[in-house]
């Protein structure tokens, strides 16, 4: 690994606080992911991008910037139309905000009683811990949650911070506010880049970000089969990636594992013994590096075979629809993609429940785990009708209320291999 | 064949010793500070008392908190699958069981089976359980299975629920003049009340079984089962439920 000391300290990163944090990741990082028996080859390369997770990408981003015109956008949400800045030639990229590390210091500022993902991902900029807050030109927030949307204000104290509205239904008034807010963001990326966003470009823009969800989707199918070919926590690590490898190289080295895996597939290999409990999980998203629940799960004797999570196939299932060719129309598709996820921060959101049930199919589950971060309402409030419509198709569920810390991970331990004990 | 269970919990460990379905023997001791150890030395009580040599025993499954420290085992099962079991093996047609353990309390569906179909456990913090009692009922200067002996009395209105906070709460109650009696039914209310609040979103059956050390209170068992509007039975020993059920597993 290259030396980034000097690229960190010119960005303006608490080296003391960076060193503290980064330090225990390779070492558990080895104990997580290399040390999992036949693991596939194209996992090289996504251990050669978190062994560089602070480093080579944050220079490729920094190298980008010599070119003004090109923008490094921070976002937290699936639904931030990331195609308008790959169309001004920049890059948008995810947020750390998935660490312990960092929530102290973000109840600096916000208060206890929040959701760890808001408390950690402020918590990474305050401490000044996450290189990519500091090579983000700005962050982009969205009004998802009431926590996100007056912790934005407090974040624009620390970093520039645009907010989109997202409408909490779907009705038509809600699909123009939307549109209005995609048009509203890019004028602010044409503004920000000093040029103009052509069809042609979106084009290209939106060709690039659905190629990436293809991909997903690809290997998501591989997770279907049983024997399944790939772990849980790999899969989900390369999802986490997604947000913040560059596009067009992460689906080229994505599309090469797949092809691995699918032989694997045709050679009826796993890295789970057949009949293994299937496991679901469904509920907030996992952002780097939270791979608790997996690593319980997968420890315990079960694999995880789907997320359903804004880190799993809400970020992938939506394609943005490539046949119009005029702008308008381009950002009418564009607009829709938001709409047609089943994010629990809309009302009604019964289309989400569709999909546990549909998933749960298509993934051959044995138990769902609904994963919901401490203070989340939003996901912790729909577990009811999650819960009943999985018992009526009787599925077995367990709710899990966690957050990012080690506290529970004894008791959280007794209470997966006790669920898979129920599925045996 | 002959089996054993043994149960390492955060309190007590115990252990159980089975031929086909009858107990052959038994042990309760308390955990200590070396959870290892005390499954070795209760293993070794029951298996005393059975009057059977470690050597005649087939099979060895452990469970509890403890499990993962002992070398002498088989298999590791959770409790809450072995609480499932061990209270079939008295109560078959019950299709809940409520344990109240050291740490944590489980509310468990079963089928006649002892199978699970669903459960509950409480979450991070030890509130509502066999610890929390036992810290409080000390701050009173009394041990838990003294509590039985006191005059009945109305209720005191405990509002912690956390175990270090009610503590003071009890003392400062005991301050300003609450009777003994008085606090003590509170904070049984206040527990019965809790597992209540967990068992809310569970449609319950009308038969429990109520398993772990606490479900000795006689004061307890009555406040639960109003709270629960269902009729409690406690197996003879419900400390053991969770080694019998190990001990019948490896049974199987």
């Amino acid at each position: 690994m290259s030396d980034y000391r000097k690229m960190w300290q010119d960005l303006g990163v608490n080296l003391e606080k960076h060193d503290e944090f980064l330090a225990p990741v390779p070492s558990l990082y080895g104990d997580l992911f290399v040390s999992q028996q036949n693991r596939p080859e194209g996992m090289k390369y996504f251990d050669f991008v978190m062994s560089e997770v602070h480093g080579l990408r944050v220079k490729e981003l920094l190298d980008m910037k010599d070119d003004p015109s090109k923008k490094v956008v921070g976002a937290f949400c699936v639904f931030v139309p990331e195609e308008l800045v790959l169309a001004t030639g920049g890059a948008c990229i995810g947020l750390c905000g998935g660490a312990q590390y960092s929530v102290p210091i973000g109840e600096k500022v916000l208060p206890r009683a929040m959701c760890p993902l808001i408390k950690s991902s402020l918590g990474f900029k305050v401490g000044g811990v996450c290189p990519y807050f500091e090579v983000a030109d700005f962050v982009v927030g969205e009004t998802t949650c009431d926590g996100k949307k007056k912790a934005y204000e407090v974040l624009n104290e620390y970093h520039p911070t645009y907010v989109m509205e997202l409408p909490q239904k779907r009705d038509q008034a809600d699909k123009e506010l939307w549109l209005k807010e995609v048009y509203a963001f890019k004028d602010k990326m044409e503004a920000e880049a000093g040029k103009t966003i052509t069809a042609e470009k979106l084009t290209a823009a939106v060709k690039l970000a659905n190629d990436r969800r293809r991909v997903l989707q690809r290997l998501y199918d591989a997770r279907k089969v049983d024997p399944v070919p790939i772990s849980g926590k790999d899969a989900a690590l390369i999802t986490q990636l997604a947000f913040f490898d560059d596009p067009a190289r992460f689906t080229e080295k994505t599309t090469a594992l797949c092809a691995e895996l699918e032989q694997r597939i045709e050679k009826g290999e796993g890295v789970f013994p057949k009949g293994a409990p299937r496991i679901l999980i469904t509920g907030t998203p996992m952002p780097l590096p939270s791979w608790k629940m997996h690593n319980i799960i997968e420890s315990s004797g079960g694999v995880v075979v789907c997320e359903e999570s804004c880190t799993g196939t809400r970020y992938f299932e939506t394609l943005v629809d490539e046949t119009p060719t005029t702008l308008p129309e381009q950002m009418e598709a564009l607009s829709q993609r938001a709409l047609n996820i089943n994010c629990a921060c809309y009302t009604p959101n019964t289309g989400r429940i569709d999909d546990i049930l549909r998933m749960v199919k298509e993934y051959n589950v044995d138990g769902v785990v609904y994963y919901s971060l401490q203070f989340c309402h939003t996901y912790g409030i729909e577990y009811r009708a999650a819960e009943k419509a999985l018992q009526q198709a009787g599925v077995p569920v367990i709710r899990i209320e966690t957050d990012y810390s080690d506290e529970d991970s004894g008791q959280l331990q007794t209470r997966i291999q006790a669920f898979l004990e129920m599925l045996k | 064949m002959i089996t054993a269970g043994v149960d390492v919990g955060s309190t007590a460990a115990k252990a159980v010793i089975l031929k086909e379905r009858e107990i052959l023997g038994w042990a309760i001791i308390p955990t200590g500070w070396s959870p290892r150890d005390a499954g070795k030395r209760v293993l070794n009580q029951a298996l005393t008392m059975a009057n059977v040599d470690v050597g005649g025993v087939e099979r060895i499954i452990g469970t509890g908190y403890g499990r993962v420290a002992l070398d002498f085992l088989d298999r590791a099962v959770t409790e809450i699958t072995c609480h499932a079991r061990g209270a079939n093996y008295y109560y078959p047609e019950h299709g809940l069981v409520i344990d109240i353990g050291g740490q944590d309390s489980k509310i468990i569906k079963v089928n006649n089976q002892g199978k699970v179909l669903n459960f509950l456990m409480n979450d991070k913090c030890a509130a509502g359980t066999g610890r929390f009692l036992q810290v409080t009922i000390n701050s009173l200067g009394l041990e838990l299975d003294e509590v039985d002996s006191l005059p009945p009395a109305e209720p005191a209105t405990i509002n912690s629920m956390c175990t270090v906070f009610a503590e003071s709460e009890v003392i400062s109650m005991l301050a300003s003049g609450t009777p003994k009696e008085s606090i003590v039914t509170g904070l049984f209310h206040s527990i019965a009340k809790r597992i209540a609040t967990m068992a809310g979103s569970m449609e319950l059956p009308g038969n429990a079984t109520f398993t772990g050390g606490v479900a000795q209170s006689i004061l307890l068992r009555q406040m639960l089962a109003q709270e629960l509007e269902a009729n409690l039975a406690v197996p003879p020993n419900p400390q053991l439920m969770g080694a019998l059920g190990a001990a019948l597993i490896a049974q199987d």
